[in-house]
């Protein structure tokens, strides 16, 4: 990230340190946890993986460890959930969309109740522990969920902001993802926030990039060197997926006619498909999704997995370079 | 023990569900006939003897909950519940039809009086019971949660999480109730994949465990009042029950598991069912 950030910095003017996303979950919890006495959580035995711990020491009586048993942990939400207590689940996005599913659609989603899950591990950036550990289908399926919403925030300021707004303002299944490595902590504390709401973090006019989590930063880079190139970029921050922020798409695509959508997660079913599912419908025009295409992930540093995978910046702006017209 | 006249009360209304739930799933052409008719012994004496509940009152804070985790059981769940009063008893003629609030597996969001939670997807109830009964003790409430399941439904991985989740918390408060057929759709459990030693392994998961009759009232009920107040362990009763109990045609046959009785069966059901009332002194 070194070297290249004048324009961040225009529109950062404090950048702070690398954090991981899953401290702002954590920040976020521990809130939530000191205003509202209905909080417990769930422990499925990575409680500091998770960024639960801090929790978990302050407010012992409220944490329960249920051990490595995900689909039980669901369901035993969805029973404290119909007894008034707002449950927090957390384990590695992988395994909590797909091991617990069947009980986060019937027992939780299907009773119509509210439970905050926390999708920690996200995305290809959790690095070294290879495929079985990054989740890159969970936006896909959750989306696919009545009563859920799904919210994928940018850095960690972000995420302590998603949890504390989301349990105030939504009911039903929310479901948060978030990663492990440490990345760019840059939005501000005071942002105007609002689930369902795009945030448009860059004006421009000649293509519009809607990204989400990790990928909000890589694109923001992106953008800085397509304007070094005389490309005028639009940059949206989409951190909620469903209910998905349909107006500010349209307006935007509107103006730029070309939509490229990033995500760490599978192109199938994911924030891109998310978009197009809208634009196809209400605004036709030219489209690019980056993404995961088709594949397990597999092991690696973060930064060289993005590479890989194309989903860095240097990718995302050679790709974009290649389909904007002269 | 329970009084005679009480008791002759009891079989009568488990008669009257019986026959609601014939006509429930005749009128709805489909269903699941055998688990209903076979434990409705059981819910007769949950509902009209053994419950802390309150009909005009569906979420009285201090009622004993049940969780009907073998959802594909609800026509004897909506015929039970019916007959205390949640409801009108016309309303289960729309059983599995559109718009109903009788939806073919239990919807908390149809908003169903007495409908606790949603279930069909086996072995999740147990875990919500878990939930529930937590919450009771965090709070101090002194109400009973009842699970009831199935005997194929113990295949699921998910019960037994739940089960040493309940031990591990001495859920006192939590009573499983496995109407124990030893049938399920593809024919014998101990075929499909055998269960026993039943009893051993709730024991080796920490269970207080409870065998009866299921299709005795009175056993059950006896059953039921001797889990000591003062145990620090989930207790479950195995309630051995026969499939179709009551009905000679469809006992103990597997392939009315799920399946509707046509207009010939539901009338002759209802006449095997009242003679074999008659004849046996008031009991199935």
């Amino acid at each position: 990230m070194a070297g290249n950030n004048e324009l961040l910095n225009i529109m950062y003017p404090n950048p702070k340190a690398l954090r991981p996303t899953k401290d702002g979950f954590g920040k976020g919890v521990e809130e939530i946890s000191a205003i509202n006495e209905t909080v417990l959580v769930l422990g499925a035995d990575i409680t500091a993986s998770v960024g639960l711990n801090h929790v978990r020491d302050r407010f012992p009586h409220r944490f329960f460890s249920f051990g490595i048993a995900e689909q039980n942990i669901a369901s035993v939400a969805a029973g404290l959930a119909l007894e008034g207590f707002l449950p927090v689940f957390s384990t590695y996005a992988t395994f909590l969309t797909t091991r617990s599913l069947d009980q986060l659609r019937v027992s939780v989603a299907y009773n119509g109740l509210t439970v905050l899950l926390g999708g920690a591990h996200a995305g290809i950036s959790v690095g070294p522990d290879g495929a079985t550990h990054q989740a890159l289908e969970d936006i896909a399926i959750m989306r696919s969920l009545p009563n859920t919403t799904v919210i994928s925030p940018c850095d960690a300021t972000q995420t302590e902001i998603a949890v504390k707004n989301a349990v105030k303002s939504t009911k039903g299944l929310i479901y948060i993802r978030f990663g492990r490595e440490a990345v760019p902590d840059f939005t501000d504390e005071f942002q105007n926030f609002t689930v369902g709401k795009i945030q448009k973090i860059k004006d421009g006019s000649d293509v519009t990039i809607i990204a989400t989590g990790h990928m909000v930063w890589e694109s923001l880079k992106a953008a800085q060197m397509l304007e070094e190139q005389m490309i005028s970029c639009e940059v949206l921050n989409c951190h909620t997926i469903k209910p998905i922020d349909k107006e500010s798409i349209i307006n935007s695509a509107q103006k730029t006619k070309l939509v490229v959508t990033v995500e760490e997660h599978q192109i199938l079913g994911g924030l891109g498909s998310a978009i197009c599912e809208i634009l196809s419908q209400y605004c036709p025009c030219k489209t690019l999704m980056i993404g995961i295409d088709d594949s397990f992930g597999e092991s690696g540093i973060p930064t060289e997995l993005f590479r890989h995978f194309s989903i860095d910046a240097e990718s995302i702006f050679i790709k974009i370079k290649q389909i904007v017209k002269p | 023990m329970i009084a005679q006249e009480q008791l002759s009360k009891l079989n009568g209304l488990a008669l009257q569900i019986r026959k609601d739930i014939l006509e429930m799933l005749f009128l709805a052409g489909s269903g699941h006939l055998g688990g209903s008719i076979g434990s409705a012994d059981i819910f007769t004496a949950l509902y009209f003897h053994l419950l802390r509940h309150n009909p005009l009152d569906p979420s009285w804070k201090d009622r004993d909950r049940v969780i009907l985790s073998a959802g594909h059981l609800a026509p004897v769940l909506y015929a039970t519940l019916a007959r205390c009063g949640y409801f009108p008893i016309e309303e289960i003629k729309t059983l599995r039809k559109i718009g109903s609030r009788l939806q073919g597996h239990p919807s908390r969001l149809s908003g169903l009086p007495g409908v606790e939670t949603s279930s069909g997807s086996l072995g999740q109830g147990l875990s919500i019971g878990v939930g529930m009964a937590l919450a009771a003790k965090i709070r101090n409430q002194q109400h009973k949660i009842v699970t009831i399941h199935g005997d194929g439904e113990l295949q699921e991985g998910q019960i037994w999480e739940a089960a040493m989740s309940a031990a591990h918390y001495e859920l006192s408060n939590l009573i499983a109730i496995v109407d124990r057929n030893s049938l399920q759709i593809d024919g014998n459990t101990e075929d499909v994949l055998s269960l026993e030693p039943l009893k051993q392994k709730w024991q080796a998961f920490g269970w207080n465990v409870i065998q009866c009759n299921g299709n005795s009232i009175a056993e059950f009920i006896a059953a039921y009042r001797s889990i000591e107040p003062s145990l620090n362990m989930p207790s479950v009763i195995i309630a051995n029950t026969t499939m179709g109990a009551g009905v000679a045609m469809i006992e103990n046959d597997h392939r009315w598991h799920g399946k509707a009785p046509n207009k010939e069966e539901y009338l002759t059901f209802l006449n095997a069912l009242q003679d074999r009332f008659d004849g046996s002194n008031a009991a199935i």
